[in-house]
């Protein structure tokens, strides 16, 4: 799992994050500012300053922010001039829209702020629908507006074309200034901020929902933030019955805020088609007389805190009912609270300020267990100490003109710490007798009048006893903190300590500490007298001691992803322990545990000793004789013959040695047949592979033999429990692999697949597999199971693989073996992580029309059922549809899905004249029924030796196929991002298989599919079905220069591709494979498609030029299955085409990739033969050698 | 990559090839061969000798067929220890084969346990077992096993099942990730002359800083002897003179290495080797690595420490 931050600001101003994998708070080094607030979501954080601005800090992504502005230039022909810019007075503009309506030239476009940057000039689309188009881009049509097509005709009057250009966000990783669009004569600035509601809609994507609240209590909307405009564009005034002082918003629909007298509002009607919602109702306060100073809600939760710091939980809050049914009072006492992702719960203590995290939030469990106190040191106590110092300074000092004072005075400061620091002792300075304690900040609740009042009277009281400078909290030298502490009189001022001298005099820190009372006192009073906000204040009580930790004031989690499994490291660690702790972890994960010395040591000697206690003693007799061992288990087996059904049997494993000591076994099914006793049995070195087969009914996994696999027909058994099919299938996996002599992690040559449900498979090929004419048929292959749940698995034959999973997470092989059920020996320990995997369920709602009702859910007799699958044969309700397997949970209720091919209206329904039809997203007179979709989200936690790539999410990658003893130190390495970017990894090898970042390569339009080459050869398919091929990649230019748009096969969109060492070959959306033709150094790109199968979901092409591919309806004497395994036979270098299929394991896989596999075949050598002769063989020759080990022309 | 997996098999597999004489002292109707034999490190020895005793009962009277019993240069050979521990602690640094000697009469009452049948040894190795898993898990592990499971151990160790003996055994090796290892360790010391017969104590295989412990850090707790010596001289090539090679003397020589340790200069050379399942694991091994891979079946660490060979 990826490393995420919380938030937090210190009652200085400071702003520090903590990383889920981290061990201490790491400064945010580019503020020179203080801030007030945060808040926090994955891809951001907002913040308000001190200067009452607000900032905008956006992380920076491996994936640039940009966004393609595009302008259509239109033009008439007319007998003189041909083609021209001369249209008629009632055509459109010049340069238009798309639709023609608005006129906008390309001079027109502005970027929408500093932040922004062209990425170059306009240019010419010359893609027109998947399809190239001449040259100029030229698209004709009869006359304005008109279908355009790409070909010029007699008739074509008008022409248009599409420019395009880019801009870039460039303001990432720093701080932004949003600017105030302010004009009301009254400064009205925001005193609190939230951000929220990305799951709302993914529609535009990375939307977000911003809500702010002025001192003058009204409430602010910022409009348009979304992944292409991370600022928004402006503030809308949501108007509010009553003085608002605090608002939050959840990740969902959910919007609370707290109103000046203690009570709460709940907005309502916050929607996919309104972020901002509609309307306000009020919630009460928890306890009668004490008003709520806080609120904090995530999707499903609401927390608040009272004026008495009372932490209260409210019950019964979802998207249907905003408003809950109850409150809960919790324990602890809390200035301010926050919920974050998956409604983890964060807050900030009364008493000691330190920050707090709730234990045991769970799904089930909204509320937790209990606080635990997050006690990590921060990254440099040193420059907190002394940038507190300047922050205590600029208390006071609110607005404007001061940001850049500030800035310097912390730099200042910091040096000084540092001067400070080399120099040493510091003079002791006299003891007073009553000495006044060391003061800090108190932030108080901006809400809190009444308190902020008694502050500030504090504050203003404390003029006339003697003022209490506050001291820099020395960390690192308790001795001369003491001192320190001691002398109310120390102060650091950027002004005065300044100077090369180290050492400290009386009559400076006196002159400073003149300054400072005299400045920032008066500002802070002036400030507070201006405005009801205070955000620090000198207090009088909480004096500042030397091993006290932290005070913070505001923390932020929106950002931060705790799960159940997530190891933090947050807690119960002093700063020493922690450090050392944090320095141990990083050790270790430098220089990995199987490389450390006495491990090597252990390994070296072991393999001595038996040398040397039993190499020259095998002759003598073992002491215990080998013997058989049998394990005996009640199953259910699935009939072989008719009827068909579950029957109990006996199963039995009996596992001995074998001559050579290697270990065999046989199966034993013993079932009862007419009251007779009969047995079926199974050699176990014969079971090509063992599937799990979980549904919610029963634990079921079926063995295939080489046999079985030809029929389509496995062998089936259910277990009573899972843990017992797990226990059988782990140690009937061991037995298999035992026969077969493989142990320890996949080799570098595997070849790898991945069903339907997920589930990896791993095959260790033989020379004899791609062997010719004679290969290994595929359905021998013996296939083993691998821990991890993947969608797409990708592989070299160095030994990099890669997979995404089906929520689009990228994880890398470590190198592993075993993991999920697999545990003990059939598992390596070491490099086993926890892998999760999220999809979506989805049911259809479906509805008929009739004449006085309209729709409803009263369909025909014949309709199919009103919830239902895809296909409406099976009923799914909401709620008797459960989770694919027990291994999923839910971790989300149901949602109407927009997101559906076709479109939907604003409802989600889809419209259709009958069942089954096609579906279109508008209504029109024509329809009588429609559907809707529903999603909901499950979740899979397992294990496997899988590590995750953060942070981009992928839809599909590719790795360099290399030969078998290539040494590429550079693997190049595609991937396409689940939003269409193109990707570039740099940095893999095979000792880093993960490499070390991306390199986006910029495009034009989105992509599905990419594919390397042995020499480089890139070629990608676009989401409008198009291919591409991209220009001059190598490896000293890893990224390619440009992209070459090739013409699909006529009337296909295609949908993936695959490139071998030389050989391209595509599969288009209706399942065909195609061949390219006329691919030639030379002219890399090829000439034309070839047709070469039906019935082809994907195809795999390796590095030998070996096609595999997963192919539906594949008959088998029993059974018909689709998504199986198949190879192309007769691939050779002369004949990449093949000519027949080889049917290997199926049905129900989803990928393979064979692209590890380099294992050249043993060649016979027939000396009569020459190459000519080779060239021009015939194809399916049986007992031809092959002579030529390279492809022509390569 | 070699995988720690394959430590396990390593050591369950460990053989030592022994050469079984008939003690002179026994008479015997016709000469008796010796009998040659490869014993399982981990195994004990009346578990599987019984080749032995049918070898040697065929040239013995049959009334003098008791309780058989084995020694090795004066030593008697303790069944209830580990073969590999009987064999590290009296006769690594030896030439192999191992060759003990069988005796029949003279039980050493005072020195061995008696095993009449294969249930002693049962019982003795699920005790062992227990008392392990006490000091790794509170025997919450071992307690949640079935009647069937400690079977399934005790099967595998006596038929030599790895599979049959791991895949019941990896349970009692799990421990919380959180925790960074076992509670304890279960280990045992053993000296090949002390006043007790080995050295057990409760050890923690984290410290309460959180500071993983390596076998160095025992050694320092319970016998710092071993550990100086070898800090300061690793390579240096032991120089200490060896009076005797028979157990008696080495055990002297011990003694006295130990009491010269509290003054022990830079200069000193190595006088020990810490010797687990007949190899010498670096001293920053950790502790709890160690007691998951290297344990004997009986869950315990068994550390032989003896004197160095002086060649």
């Amino acid at each position: 799992m990826p490393s995420s931050l919380l938030w937090a600001v210190d009652v200085y101003g400071r702003v520090y994050s903590l990383s889920t994998a981290g061990q201490q708070w790491e400064h945010c080094r580019d503020a020179h500012l203080e801030f007030k607030r945060v808040t926090a979501v994955q891809q951001c954080c907002w913040s308000i300053a001190c200067d009452h601005n607000i900032y905008l800090y956006v992380h920076a992504s491996e994936v640039p922010i940009r966004y393609q502005e595009e302008t259509y230039e239109n033009q008439r022909w007319n007998p003189v001039d041909g083609f021209s810019d001369r249209l008629l007075p009632s055509d459109r503009w010049q340069w238009s829209d798309i639709t023609g309506l608005k006129h906008q030239p390309l001079g027109d476009f502005q970027l929408p702020s500093e932040n922004w940057e062209w990425e170059a000039d306009w240019y010419i689309d010359e893609n027109f629908g998947g399809e190239p188009t001449e040259k100029g881009g030229w698209t004709y049509a009869i006359d304005f507006p008109a279908t355009y097509t790409k070909d010029k005709k007699w008739n074509s009057c008008v022409r248009r074309r599409r420019w395009i250009r880019y801009r870039r966000y460039k303001a990432q990783d720093t701080w932004v200034k949003i600017p105030s669009e302010q004009t009301e004569s009254l400064p009205d600035p925001f005193n609190d901020i939230t951000c929220g509601g990305w799951e709302i809609t993914e529609e535009p994507r990375g939307c977000l929902a911003l809500w702010a609240v002025s001192l003058q209590g009204k409430v602010w909307f910022r409009c348009d933030i979304n992944h292409h405009n991370p600022e928004g564009s402006v503030w809308e005034e949501v108007p509010v019955p009553g003085e608002v002082v605090q608002i939050s918003c959840g990740p969902g629909d959910l919007v609370w805020a707290v109103l000046w007298e203690g009570h709460l509002l709940v907005r309502e009607g916050v929607g996919r088609d309104c972020l901002k919602g509609s309307s306000w109702v009020t919630v009460e306060s928890p306890s009668p007389g004490v008003g709520v100073v806080h609120v904090a809600v995530g999707v499903n939760v609401v927390w608040a805190v009272t004026k008495d710091h009372k932490v209260w939980f409210r019950r019964g809050v979802n998207s249907h009912n905003p408003c809950g049914s109850g409150w809960i009072g919790m324990v602890g006492e809390m200035v301010m609270i926050n919920v974050g992702l998956s409604d983890q719960v964060w807050a900030i203590g009364f008493e000691d300020r330190a920050v707090y995290f709730r234990q045991g939030v769970t799904a089930s469990e909204l509320s937790g267990k209990a606080w635990k106190v997050v006690s990590v040191p921060r990254d440099s106590e040193r420059s907190h100490s002394s940038a507190s110092a300047s922050s205590l300074q600029s208390a006071g000092c609110f607005f404007g003109g001061e940001v850049r004072l500030q800035s310097q005075a912390s730099m200042l400061s910091d040096a000084d710490a540092e001067t400070e620091r080399a120099g040493g002792e510091v003079v002791p300075t006299p003891e007073i007798g009553d000495a006044p304690k060391p003061r800090i900040p108190k932030v108080t609740s901006d809400s809190f009048i009444s308190e902020l009042v008694s502050d500030r009277e504090g504050q203003i009281s404390r003029r006339d006893v003697p003022p209490a400078g506050p001291s820099i909290p020395e960390e690192d030298h308790p001795e001369k903190e003491l001192e320190d502490r001691a002398s109310p009189a120390q102060v650091l001022s950027p002004s005065q300590s300044g100077g090369v001298d180290p050492q400290w005099s009386n009559v400076d820190l006196e002159e400073a500490q003149t300054h400072l009372t005299s400045g920032p006192g008066g500002d802070a009073a002036e400030t507070s007298s201006l405005s009801s906000v205070a955000t620090y204040n000198l207090a009088l009580e909480e004096p500042y001691g030397l091993d006290e930790p932290p005070k913070w004031a505001w923390v932020s989690g929106g950002g931060c992803l705790v799960e159940c499994h997530t190891q933090l490291n947050w807690f119960n660690s002093s700063t020493s322990t922690a450090l050392n702790s944090s320095m141990q972890a990083m050790s270790l994960s430098i220089t990995p545990a199987q490389t450390a010395a006495w491990r090597k040591q252990i390994f070296e000697q072991l393999s001595e000793r038996s040398k040397r206690e039993m190499e020259n003693f095998m002759h003598y007799e073992q002491a215990i004789e080998q013997s058989v061992w049998v394990k005996k288990g009640t199953m259910q087996w699935w009939r072989d013959w008719k009827p068909h059904k579950w029957v109990d049997v006996q199963f039995a494993l009996e596992q001995f040695s074998g001559v050579e000591g290697n270990k065999d076994g046989i199966l034993f099914i013993y079932y009862t047949f007419n009251d007779e006793k009969k047995y079926l049995h199974m050699f176990i070195n014969e079971v090509t592979i063992l599937v799990p087969v979980l549904n919610d009914s029963k634990h079921t996994f079926a063995i295939y033999t080489a046999e079985r696999t030809k029929q389509r027909w496995p062998m089936r058994l259910a277990a009573a429990t899972e843990l017992e099919m797990h226990d059988w299938l782990a140690l009937l996996s061991v037995s298999c692999c035992d026969s077969r002599g493989i142990q320890g992690p996949p080799s570098k040559q595997a070849i790898w697949s991945v069903t339907c449900k997920g589930d990896i498979f791993v095959s260790e090929p033989t020379k004899e597999l791609e062997a010719s004419p004679y290969p290994t048929p595929c359905a021998q292959m013996f296939w083993r199971q691998v821990g991890g749940h993947l969608r797409i698995i990708e592989s070299n034959s160095l030994g990099v693989v890669w997979g995404i999973g089906y929520d689009h997470t990228a994880w890398v092989h470590t190198g592993g073996y075993g993991g999920g059920f697999f545990q003990g020996l059939a598992s390596s320990t070491d490099n086993i992580y926890t892998q999760t995997d999220v999809k979506s369920v989805y049911i259809y709602e479906n509805q008929r029309w009739n004449p006085v009702t309209g729709y409803t859910n009263r369909g025909l007799p014949t309709d199919r059922y009103m919830w239902s699958n895809a296909s409406g044969l099976k009923e799914c309700t909401k709620n008797n549809t459960k989770p694919p397997s027990p291994n999923w949970t839910w971790v989300s209720d149901w949602t109407i899905d927009y997101a559906v091919p076709g479109g939907t209206d604003r409802e989600g329904w889809q419209y259709a004249a009958d069942f089954p039809a096609s579906y279109h997203g508008n209504k029109t007179l024509k329809d009588f029924v429609r559907r809707r979709r529903w999603a909901r989200k499950c979740k899979l936690t397992t294990t496997g030796p899988w590590q995750e790539v953060p942070p981009i999410p992928l839809s599909d990658i590719t790795i360099l196929p290399c030969g078998p003893k290539s040494t590429v130190e550079q693997v190049s390495l595609w991937a396409i991002s689940n939003k269409g970017d193109i990707l570039c990894r740099l940095g893999v090898t095979s000792l880093t298989p993960g490499g070390s970042s991306w390199l986006h390569v910029g495009t034009d339009q989105p992509f599905k599919s990419i594919s390397i080459g042995a020499v480089h050869q890139v070629w990608a398919i676009a989401k409008d079905g198009s291919a591409f091929y991209r220009g001059s990649v190598s490896a000293q230019n890893p990224a390619g220069d440009c992209w070459y748009h090739i013409p699909s096969p006529t009337g296909q969109k295609l949908k993936q591709v695959s490139v071998g060492r030389t050989s391209v070959y595509t599969v288009d959306e209706n399942g065909n494979l195609w061949y390219r033709h006329g691919v030639t150094p030379s002219y890399p790109q090829g000439s034309s498609w070839e047709h070469i199968s039906n019935n082809v979901r994907k195809v795999s092409v390796g590095p030998l030029d070996q096609v595999w591919v997963i192919a539906d309806k594949v008959q088998g004497s029993h059974s018909l299955s689709c998504g199986t395994v198949c190879r192309r036979l007769g691939v050779l270098p002369m004949e990449p085409k093949g000519h027949s299929w080889d049917y290997g394991i199926g049905g129900g896989w989803d990928h393979i990739t064979v692209r590890g596999n380099a294992m050249e075949a043993p060649r016979i050598v027939m000396p009569s033969l020459t190459d000519n002769q080779t060239a021009t063989r015939p194809l399916q020759t049986s007992n031809q050698p092959e002579m030529n080990g390279n492809p022509v022309g390569c | 990559m070699a995988d720690d997996k394959d430590v396990l098999r390593d050591v369950w597999f460990g053989r030592i090839p022994a050469c079984f004489t008939l003690s002179p002292e026994e008479t015997t109707e016709r000469e008796a061969e010796p009998y040659y034999l490869l014993l399982p490190r981990v195994s004990y020895l009346t578990l599987v000798t019984d080749k032995v005793k049918k070898h040697f009962l065929r040239v013995m009277k049959a009334e003098d067929s008791t309780e058989m019993w084995f020694e090795y240069e004066g030593t008697p050979l303790k069944w209830h220890y580990p073969i590999g521990v009987l064999f590290d602690l009296h006769a690594s640094n030896t030439a192999l084969p191992w060759n003990v000697t069988v005796h029949f009469k003279n039980f050493p009452e005072h020195d061995l346990l008696h095993c009449t049948s294969n249930s002693v040894i049962e019982a003795h190795f699920m005790s062992c077992i227990k008392e392990a898993d006490a000091l790794k898990h509170k025997g919450q592990v071992i307690n949640d096993m079935q009647k069937k499971d400690h079977k399934q151990l005790w099967m595998g160790l006596q038929n030599d099942k790895f599979d049959q003996f791991w895949a019941m055994n990896r349970k009692l090796m799990e421990y919380p990730t959180d925790e960074g290892g076992f509670r304890y360790i279960p280990f045992r010391m053993y000296q090949t002359m002390g006043e007790r017969p080995f050295i057990q104590k409760l050890f923690r295989p984290v410290s309460p800083e959180g500071h993983t412990l390596t076998l160095g850090d025992l050694l320092k707790e319970l016998f710092p002897a071993a550990i100086c010596a070898e800090e300061h001289s690793c390579d240096l090539v032991a120089t200490l003179p060896r009076p005797g090679t028979g157990s008696q003397t080495a055990g002297r020589n011990s003694d006295q290495a130990q009491r010269v340790e509290y003054g022990a200069s830079i200069d000193e050379p190595k006088r020990f080797q810490v010797m687990i399942h007949g190899i010498e694991p670096l001293l920053e091994t950790p502790i709890q690595w160690l007691s998951e891979h290297l344990s004997h079946p009986d869950n315990f660490l068994h550390i032989s420490i003896i004197p160095a060979p002086s060649d």
